[in-house]
């Protein structure tokens, strides 16, 4: 029985957490055996070697079954117009066969959650989010001609990530796959069904995610594993994308902000100015779900600033408090490892205005244990314009092999 | 005849904490009971043999950890167990089960309604509000918003400071909430009947009141905002039943050097030169303090136990008034073995908590109809559960204490008494339900304790048997508890407080009214506060 037929019946609750459509390969592989519960299903921390699984990421491929994330299906004659009014961006930019990473918020302009909004075919989207949004889009779905259905899992998906991961693609008969632009989307003919590539990931490199009904999820994950070994493949877990995803600069839920639907206070949510999202609000639009709060808050100013951190020394600064030159506490990390490929200690973190300007003197606050006895140093940490990772190879189009 | 310091009328939990609080200060301190035992509401007595009853309460979550603590509870014998679970099975044969698990709870919605899965969340993080909101008043007094003394003003900031840290939006929200129904607040998220009749319940617990009455969206925060060792809204058993709270309680009070005197029924607070003196039993007793406490409801404090003429009229008049109407009766059952629900199917978890049999709000509203009419409803709203699943000091092996609260039960039948013939009657239309959905229930049933207003209010002292010692409605909350300008413990008597559920925060099983009318009498008698006070979970 799969989760979806569990739903349908009353004795569902003697089973908690579920196997993804790729559980008997990524179990066969996990032969550390960690896991934790994603959602409706369990997914792996690691499967060997999380250094090992995280340098296949940069330097060959790996694989990350991505099957638990939300998606929602999108469709009718107004499904444009639906999004446009939901989300900050302008949607009417994302062409069909094209993926665009949006924010929406509430109508305090407090976001709620981030994702990717994937324009399949003319007026078919598909949404995908960390957190479920069913009852938000029924809410903003009044007066709109739109169909919404959530279709987690009818849908198989992989993270397919690195360098090779293009060479990869071809080898399994992706054909032309490499002409995909970032965010494009191609379908290619996989055993029989439609398997669809996105040039998307979590990453910040060069990778690509697939999706496939699960009933080819075991074939596909063959092929890529068989035509995948000679090009360095190995499967990734969460801890390994995790170090990416910081070195990469990407938000996640529930880590680096809080849904403004689930948050209690009212200081405890942010806006898409305070996520240093602004580029994804078009005041353009004249309708959008937050739109009259987000010109107060820009014509009045925001309350925090997030920011990348350089942080002095080797220690991984999580959950630090931030300091100004004074010790008042000006901000916190939200999210924060040693960057493998950029050989820096980094940090995402949310600080109060004004701080966080070029040149403001901070401090994280780092408590570390060597044999059971604790340590506390204070590191200097640098504002970082840029992604500690941005590789030209992310851009490049065709993609190369490498 | 020794004088005590402080005497305090009503062995319900309130007045054991109350009088806890002022023997632990150092007062001399006499606790007086008219029943042969003590605990008020939170009893647990052995009426079939083997059996332990919780006869009046059956669950704990509004205990308030602050106390259970300061007391040290645990080391006078208290000890609270969660149980988890509960479930609405309809009268088709499915259910709407509260299952621990996120996602499992998640699919459980789903089922009856996806959209209303998700809605979940927002509905919970929305009650959760009000509960972060609320938690911080439970052992404060409430400030006097009339009053421009330099305590109630600092006070009211507090409370202004506090809503503000949840944002403008909660301002609208919190008053659109107290005032509103169950049954609006809860459209406002779902879609599916049977979540909403499911969620609806705590919404009407204790009150005469429907589903569609204003003011009912509070009283679900009221049974919402306890907690089990910090998780907001779990409910627990203590363990030997209610009656566990109270003992423990009283151990409290006795080891601090306090006495109970039980059979004592007072007939009259003694109040002489304005000001009270002690009180009067029925058996001719006098004991005499200059404090006197009152642990009864509004209503029978002052309609019951002072000559009339030692009152101002208006507070007589404030206490007819008083809006405390019979809503709920008890059945206490033991049972020779475990009732199977073929609706839960085998083994379900489920079963360890709350079993309720609905199908819509319009039958729960059905239901209110019929105790308008003057009689008990015909299709009850059940609160059921079967305490000895999980503690087994309630019922010998094998065999199981069935605690069943219903509404709605009115205080009189069509305006006159219950006879024994009705209660036999009530008696039966529950057990016919609970055989309804249980097979093989009727012939377990070995004894019932049946407990119609008229028995609440003969034996245990509620007047009209409301559970709450007076409607939780905006009118009677906050400082209009029990009446506008006494909402501080004082009563209109020099030497004179109140200290049950009539008071703020209100009934429940919380021992907060009684912690914090201990608070103001010392604060009277010029002694340093020993009593906690506040709260800070953020």
């Amino acid at each position: 029985m799969s989760v979806k037929e569990a739903m349908g019946c009353k004795e569902h609750f003697r089973k908690a957490v579920w196997e993804t459509p790729f559980h008997a390969r990524t179990s066969a592989l996990n032969i550390v055996n960690q896991w934790h519960a994603w959602k409706d299903y369990t997914t792996a921390d690691a499967f060997f070697d999380e250094q090992l699984e995280y340098a296949a990421i940069r330097n060959a491929c790996a694989v990350f079954d991505l099957t638990p994330m939300t998606k929602h299906l999108i469709t009718g004659p107004d499904a444009l117009a639906f999004l446009n009014r939901l989300v900050t961006r302008d949607v009417a930019k994302i062409r069909p066969g094209m993926v665009g990473y949006t924010i929406w918020c509430d109508d305090n302009g407090q976001v709620i959650d981030d994702g990717t909004i994937f324009h399949l075919r003319e007026g078919v989207y598909r949404l995908c989010s960390q957190e479920r949004q069913l009852d938000w889009l029924t809410r903003n779905a009044f007066g709109f001609d739109v169909t919404i259905v959530e279709d987690t899992h009818d849908v198989a998906g992989l993270a397919l990530q690195g360098p090779t991961s293009c060479a990869v693609l071809k080898a399994i008969g992706c054909t032309g796959v490499q002409n995909l632009k970032p965010f494009a989307i191609g379908f290619f003919q996989f055993h029989g069904t439609e398997l669809t590539v996105s040039r998307t990931g979590f990453t910040g490199d060069l990778g690509y995610e697939l999706w496939i009904e699960p009933a080819q999820a075991l074939e596909l994950w063959d092929a890529l594993f068989d035509k995948g070994k000679i090009h360095g493949i190995r499967p990734m877990g969460t801890h390994a994308l995790e170090v990416a995803r910081i070195e990469a600069g990407f938000l996640a839920a529930q880590v680096d902000f809080h849904p403004a639907d689930q948050t209690i206070m009212a200081d405890r949510s942010r806006s898409p100015f305070e996520l240093d999202l602004g580029r994804l609000v078009d005041f353009g639009k004249p309708c959008f779900n937050g739109r009259r709060a987000l010109l107060a808050e820009q014509a009045k100013g925001s309350r925090y600033r997030f920011v990348r951190l350089d942080v002095e020394g080797n220690k991984p600064a999580r959950s630090a408090y931030i300091y100004d030159k004074d010790k008042n506490v000006v901000g916190t990390v939200t999210s924060a490892e040693w960057s493998p490929s950029a050989k820096k200690n980094i940090a995402l973190a949310s600080l109060h205005m004004p701080w966080g300007r070029p040149g403001d003197e901070l401090w994280a606050e780092i408590y570390y244990q060597r044999e059971l006895k604790w340590y506390k140093v204070m590191a200097r940490c640098q504002v970082a314009e840029q992604p500690f990772w941005d590789p030209p190879r992310k851009r490049a189009t065709p993609a190369q092999d490498y | 005849m020794t004088k005590y310091d402080a005497i305090v009328i009503g062995a319900g939990h309130n007045g054991l904490t109350n009088a806890a609080y002022l023997a632990r200060a150092g007062l001399k301190v006499l606790v007086v009971e008219r029943n042969p035992w003590i605990g008020g509401a939170a009893v647990s007595r052995e009426i079939e043999k083997g059996w332990m009853y919780s006869n009046c309460s059956y669950v704990c979550s509004l205990l308030r950890p602050e106390l259970f603590r300061d007391l040290e509870l645990a080391r006078h014998g208290l000890q609270v167990v969660p149980y988890g679970g509960g479930v609405s099975i309809t009268s088709n044969g499915d259910i709407l089960g509260n299952y621990t698990h996120e996602e499992v709870q998640r699919r459980e919605f789903a089922r009856h309604n996806p959209r209303d899965a998700d809605a979940y969340d927002r509905y919970s993080t929305d009650v959760m509000r009000q509960c972060k909101f609320i938690r911080p008043m439970l052992l404060r007094t409430p400030p006097d918003p009339t009053s421009f003394k330099p305590r109630d003003l600092k006070e009211m900031i507090f409370l202004g400071k506090e809503l503000k840290k949840f944002g403008e939006q909660f301002i609208y929200d919190t008053l659109r909430f107290y005032s509103m129904s169950i049954a609006d607040f809860l459209n406002e998220y779902f879609e599916s009947d049977t979540i909403k009749c499911h969620l609806s319940g705590s919404g009407i617990i204790g009150s005469a009141m429907g589903v569609y009455s204003p003011g009912t969206a509070y009283v679900l925060l009221h049974h919402y905002m306890g907690d089990v060792d910090g998780s907001i809204g779990a409910w627990g058993f203590a363990r030997g039943g209610m009656g566990a709270v109270s003992k423990s309680i009283a151990n409290a009070l006795k080891s601090f050097g306090g006495e109970i005197v039980v059979d004592a029924p007072v007939r009259q607070v003694i109040v002489k030169g304005g000001r009270v003196a002690g009180v009067a039993t029925e058996n001719g007793t006098e004991y005499y303090a200059d404090v006197v406490v009152s642990n009864l409801d509004p209503r029978r404090t002052y309609t019951k136990i002072f000559d009339p003429k030692d009152l101002p009229p208006v507070i007589v008049e404030k206490a007819k008034n008083w809006k405390i109407r019979g809503s709920s009766g008890k059945l206490n059952i033991a049972l020779d073995g475990l009732p199977e629900f073929p609706a839960l199917g085998k083994d379900n978890p489920l079963a360890f908590g709350d079993i309720h049999f609905l199908d819509s709000l319009e039958k729960m509203e059905r239901a209110y109809d019929d105790w308008k009419n003057g009689t008990w409803s015909k299709e009850p709203y059940l609160d059921l559960l079967i305490p000895s699943m999980t503690d087994p000091t309630m019922a010998p092996p094998g065999k199981h204490f069935m605690s069943v609260f219903v509404q709605y039960v009115p205080p009189f039948i069509h305006g006159r008494e219950w006879t024994d013939a009705d209660r036999e009657g009530f008696k039966n239309t529950v057990l016919d339900q609970i055989g309804r959905y249980s097979p093989n229930f009727r012939s377990l049933v070995r004894h019932v304790e049946c407990r119609t207003p008229r028995e609440l209010e003969a034996e245990v002292g509620l007047t009209e048997g409301n559970i709450f010692h007076g409607e939780l409605t905006m009118d009677q909350l906050l400082f209009n508890r029990p009446f506008p300008g006494y909402a501080q413990y004082r009563g209109p008597i020099r030497g004179f407080y109140m200290c049950g559920s009539g008071t703020h925060p209100g009934g429940g099983v919380m021992s907060a009214p009684g912690a914090n009318a201990a608070r103001e009498i010392l604060m009277d008698l010029g002694r340093p506060n020993i009593v906690p006070e506040g709260w800070s979970d953020d």
